[in-house]
């Protein structure tokens, strides 16, 4: 960072005061809506239905997730979600992982059509695809089942993180391959005892975009859970409580931040390996 | 470690990409492809993605297509009529309907109207992040992050209730009394927007802050010292440094702001008052699986695959324009 502060001229005191607390300001208006979030949800009832809303409370109450937890089997909708989510971030990883070896570290025909091909796939609207994946769903049995959400999910996952985790494997050297094939290593020993554990951080920032799109996904559980209900996912348990009408407020906002917390200690874990995996896509 | 540290490491790439490329580095093939029986390896690997990929993306696309030249209803579904080719009957069906072509003319206005919003806000800040010191830089990353997090259904819930005629903080600080926002065609499309740009400017302002932090020092120092103004250093010497980063960020968002569909779909009730603010996502779910017009929902569904194959073609090129290697 010093390269860029140490040479441009440092802007002069009150601009550079000025511009941090614009920079402090907007941090605060960005943070605000999930301060909000989960100060209502320990409001109590009356607070949070109140004409007059404050940005505190000074009587923190758990009647919110009591009643979110309590009611519609949420404990169920989270696991499920849990389930989902992970099964999807696991499977694509390891498919993405072997399909990135493939197209990097191999030189055969159809290499480039493929990388174009996986680009392109990256651009597909999903969402256009409910109608032909409600069927494909049915005909495999898999409608109101958890498959029908973890396979698409897979699918639509894989060609970003194809083309993501690229950038991971060719950094690995390959003097290293050479040596370990002079050693004696076969091919999968390579692969999975020496290329794996190298890639492993590169596949970790993958997984964040596979979580998230699998843990967010409120199209497919809408479309494709349509009778049994304790098949659902955590987006759809959070609209029992919000009605257009009469929305239960309360309920919503406990709602949401059970629901984004996971998410949230998810990217903190990750940030780092997130921000360089970017990096790493953007450019190669 | 730090942001910075992060930052700079992740995007030290693209510079290195501008330099002139080391001739003979990318030449000739690994030797690893000269050893026998390596032909098929590649392929080996691929087998799960290439499957996986073919049942369930290539084949819904050509199933989507497929049905859009349909009869298909309720009907046909329960199997109850067989299904019946109409040609090109749907498309012209779907083009004769006025209300598809406001909904077209809307998601185009709408997708361009988050894209600018968002590119200008992540750049405006990226740019912010590297004027400060450690403290406020922190503070702004975490609670970029923090947005970048949030899943969409809970990010409009959340935004819903902070704009609520009744009970929102908003409408209290700002005088507006019981004003509804999501009655008006135009202050719900803004409402949304303010959702979207929310939670998808954090992907632009931290790749286009990695991206400024590996412009070399020098290039800055010499702009700086023959006496260009900040501005002029921004759009003569940054910009065109960052165009490739720039140029993945504008299409990630035209992709993503394009298909905006479950922050429409919560946040206005399905689409609206009298579907005024329905784009095409909405539009073609709620005509084939509310209205169980399947066939026409699909021919909704191909107009949006063709429009974004435009904008991907556009991509490539620029991405071949720019002399990048696949």
């Amino acid at each position: 960072m010093s390269i860029l502060r140490g040479v441009v001229r440092r802007p002069r005191r009150p601009w550079r005061l000025a511009a941090e607390a614009s920079a402090l300001l907007i941090a605060v208006v960005v943070a605000f809506p999930l301060y909000w979030m989960v100060l209502s949800a320990f409001k109590p009832a009356g607070e949070i239905e109140s004409t007059e809303p404050r940005p505190w409370t000074l009587s923190p109450s758990l009647d919110s997730f009591r009643r979110v937890l309590g009611q519609q089997e949420f404990g169920r909708y989270f696991l499920n979600s849990l389930v989902v989510a992970g099964t999807v971030v696991i499977v694509s990883a390891l498919v993405a992982f072997l399909a990135a070896t493939a197209v990097t570290r191999f030189r055969f025909r159809f290499r480039t059509t493929l990388l174009i091909m996986f680009l392109v796939a990256q651009m597909v609207p999903v969402e256009a695809l409910t109608i032909p994946l409600f069927f494909l769903m049915r005909d495999l049995g898999q409608l109101n089942t958890l498959g029908s959400l973890i396979l698409p999910h897979i699918a639509f996952s894989l060609p970003f993180a194809i083309w993501m985790l690229r950038g991971f494997v060719k950094a690995v050297p390959e003097a290293l391959e050479e040596a370990a094939y002079i050693d004696g290593a076969s091919r999968a020993r390579f692969l999975w005892r020496i290329l794996f554990p190298l890639v492993f951080p590169g596949l970790v920032a993958t997984s964040v975009f596979s979580f998230i799109s699998a843990w967010n996904d409120f199209l497919f559980a809408k479309s494709f859970i349509i009778s049994d209900t304790s098949q659902s996912t955590l987006p759809m348990a959070l609209l029992v409580f919000y009605k257009p009408d009469e929305p239960d407020w309360g309920g919503v906002m406990a709602a949401s931040t059970v629901m984004t917390i996971p998410v949230l200690i998810f990217f903190v874990l990750v940030q780092r390996r997130l921000v360089s995996g970017l990096g790493g896509a953007v450019k190669d | 470690m730090t942001h910075d540290a992060l930052a700079e490491r992740a995007a030290r790439a693209p510079v290195t990409k501008a330099a002139p490329r080391r001739p003979g580095r990318r030449g000739g093939p690994p030797a690893r492809s000269r050893r026998t029986g390596s032909r098929w390896t590649p392929w080996l690997y691929l087998v799960p993605a290439l499957a996986v990929l073919g049942g369930l993306l290539v084949y819904p696309i050509y199933q989507l297509g497929l049905i859009s030249f349909l009869e298909y209803t309720q009907a046909q579904v329960s199997g109850g009529e067989p299904t019946t080719f109409q040609g090109f009957g749907n498309y012209a069906t779907l083009f004769a309907d006025d209300q598809f072509w406001q909904v077209l003319l809307a998601t185009v206005l709408f997708a361009a109207a988050c894209v600018l919003a968002t590119l200008a806000a992540g750049c405006a800040l990226a740019v912010l992040l590297t004027r400060v010191r450690a403290v406020p830089r922190l503070a702004l990353m975490l609670a970029a992050l923090g947005a970048w997090a949030t899943p969409a259904v809970t990010g409009s819930t959340v935004w819903l209730f902070l704009f609520d005629p009744d009970f929102g903080p908003v409408n209290r600080v700002l005088g507006f009394g019981d004003h509804s926002w999501t009655y008006g065609r135009l202050s719900a499309f803004a409402l949304v927007l303010l959702e979207v740009v929310w939670c998808s400017f954090p992907f632009v302002m931290v790749t286009v802050y990695a991206g400024i932090r590996a412009v070399p020092g020098e290039v800055l120092e010499a702009a700086a010292l023959d006496g260009a103004s900040q501005w002029r250093i921004w759009r003569s010497v940054l910009a065109p440094m960052l165009r490739p980063i720039l140029v993945v960020v504008t299409i990630q968002s035209v992709i993503w702001d394009f298909k905006v569909f479950t922050q429409i779909y919560v946040m206005t009730n399905g689409g609206g008052i009298a579907g005024q603010n329905l784009v095409l996502n909405v539009y073609a779910y709620q005509k084939a699986f509310a209205a169980s017009q399947y066939s026409l929902g699909s021919a909704i569904g191909v107009v949006m695959l063709v429009l974004l194959l435009a904008v991907t073609l556009v991509y490539l090129r620029l991405l071949r324009r720019q002399g990048e290697e696949l």
